[in-house]
């Protein structure tokens, strides 16, 4: 009986060998197919994308939660520690800024007055969603978060995401409960922008590492370190004039582009809708200074 | 007769602990810590996991759960998909090809064997990932996120090995 046994699996060995050696041939074989179907078929590779981070998305919003927290708990303690000095800073800032306040007062009512004088067609208001990043695709080959609010709480494809301190990333997938922010510094972002100083247009092209480059900008126009880069709502994607970063390096490799939000930062975010239909639709065409329709309301 | 049952039942989870634990790292991977500049140079965490079940119970780690793990730290990582599942089948394989050298080997050795391993995978995800975008990666993140995770490697394994004593055992 032993005996028996012991020839079975003598021949059974190598052809279970061969089996196992078969089926890994054609794992592999699938990984470069799918790979190859990606490159061919982005739309349903983004939906599959959505609709499995979606169903993981309430573990990745528990388990980041202790890490918001802990957070918030270290930058509390650091808080204590530097509330004199805080203070005084803060009320320099607040003389400061009360002066810019009423510059900006005065600028809006020159604006406003100004832009009727010129028939010029008001910037639609933005609303906006706030959600909280509940996973950082962390690696040096992707730079994306993925935020706990989607399709049902009203985000789309395409809309601009923000923090206090400036534009973080552009909504990719969107699934039901959560979405993914493809962020500024990633590969594949490309971002219309203007240098505020000269109002000359750009490109903000990530590159995975943290300071992306600006791209595109014509051959005449003059760059500085420390200029101010915003984006220029070209193509109809971005609201212009959101806050983006600033000019860290020029040299004979490019120029580089520090952002205002760090990627460690970004725990809380605002995704605006200033119903713009974004890069994925061919946005409307608004404000032609010849458009009959706008004339007549005014007149 | 319920006993057995449920002893089974308790033999079955013990059994698909390294499949969970490598499944638990995907995720765990993916949660924002706020260091500043880390998150571009995270360990990657699944790859230690793989290699260490390929070394040791490569059984209780068949290729299909790899496949599966790589597709899953695709979909989440925003990678192409099919490049870590890829390279994860990659390494498990060439884990498997040099199993006999690996096997009951001490610690530095394995650990050495880790190192070279981790070394291809990151270059290959490189290449792959320059390829799909036909554009060239900085390289410097990478090389860093590669020395993190080596550098994790002996923790996360000391971890592995206790679970292999005391929950998986000689089942």
């Amino acid at each position: 009986m032993k005996d028996n046994s012991h020839t079975i699996s003598r021949i059974a060995a190598p052809i279970r060998g061969m089996a196992q050696r078969f089926s890994f041939m054609a794992l592999i074989l699938l990984a470069v197919a799918l790979m190859m179907l990606g490159k061919v078929d982005i739309a349903l590779m983004e939906r599959v994308r959505a609709n499995v981070t979606d169903a993981v998305a309430p573990i990745l919003d528990v388990i980041s939660k202790p890490i918001v927290s802990v957070n918030k708990m270290i930058s509390e303690a650091k808080d204590f520690y530097s509330v004199r000095e805080e203070n005084l800073m803060l009320k320099q800032e607040k003389d400061r800024l009360l002066q810019w306040q009423a510059a900006a007062r005065k600028l809006e009512i020159e604006n406003k007055n100004l832009r009727g004088l010129l028939n010029f067609p008001v910037e639609p208001a933005a609303s906006f969603i706030t959600a909280r990043a509940i996973a950082d695709t962390g690696g040096a080959f992707a730079n994306s978060v993925v935020i706990n609010a989607g399709n049902k709480s009203g985000v789309r494809k395409g809309q601009a995401t923000i923090t206090g301190e400036g534009l973080v990333g552009r909504v990719t997938d969107v699934g039901a409960r959560s979405s993914r922010v493809l962020l500024i510094t990633d590969l594949n972002s490309r971002i219309p922008v203007v240098l505020q100083s000269s109002q000359a247009r750009a490109i903000l092209a990530g590159d995975n590492t943290h300071r992306p480059r600006l791209i595109h900008l014509l051959p005449g126009a003059s760059v500085s370190q420390g200029d101010r880069i915003v984006t220029s709502g070209h193509g109809g994607a971005f609201p212009p004039g959101l806050p983006v970063g600033l000019v860290a390096s020029v040299n004979e490799k490019g120029i580089n582009i520090e952002p205002f939000v760090e990627r460690s930062r970004v725990t809380y975010l605002r995704i605006l809708d200033y119903g713009l239909n974004g890069i994925v639709e061919t946005p409307p065409i608004r404000g032609l200074p010849t458009s009959p329709g706008n004339k007549k309301t005014r007149n | 007769m319920k006993t057995s049952i449920w002893y089974r039942l308790d033999i079955l989870t013990r059994l698909l602990t390294p499949f969970l634990l490598t499944l638990a790292l995907v995720v765990l991977n993916l949660v924002p810590l706020e260091i500043p500049r880390f998150s571009h140079v995270v360990p990657l965490l699944p790859l230690i996991a793989i290699y260490h079940w390929a070394v040791y119970r490569s059984e209780l780690l068949p290729a299909y759960a790899v496949f599966m793990i790589g597709l899953l730290q695709d979909i989440f990582s925003g990678a192409p998909i099919g490049v870590y599942t890829l390279v994860f089948l990659l390494v498990y394989g060439m884990v498997i090809w040099q199993h006999r050298f690996l096997f009951g080997k001490s610690f530095a050795i394995i650990w050495l064997g880790f190192a070279i391993v981790a070394g291809g995978a990151f270059a290959l995800v490189w290449a792959l990932i320059s390829l799909w975008s036909f554009s060239l990666l900085e390289i410097r993140a990478v090389f860093f996120q590669y020395l993190l995770t080596v550098a994790t490697f002996p923790s996360l394994a000391w971890v592995f090995m206790r679970w292999q004593q005391f929950i998986i055992r000689q089942l």
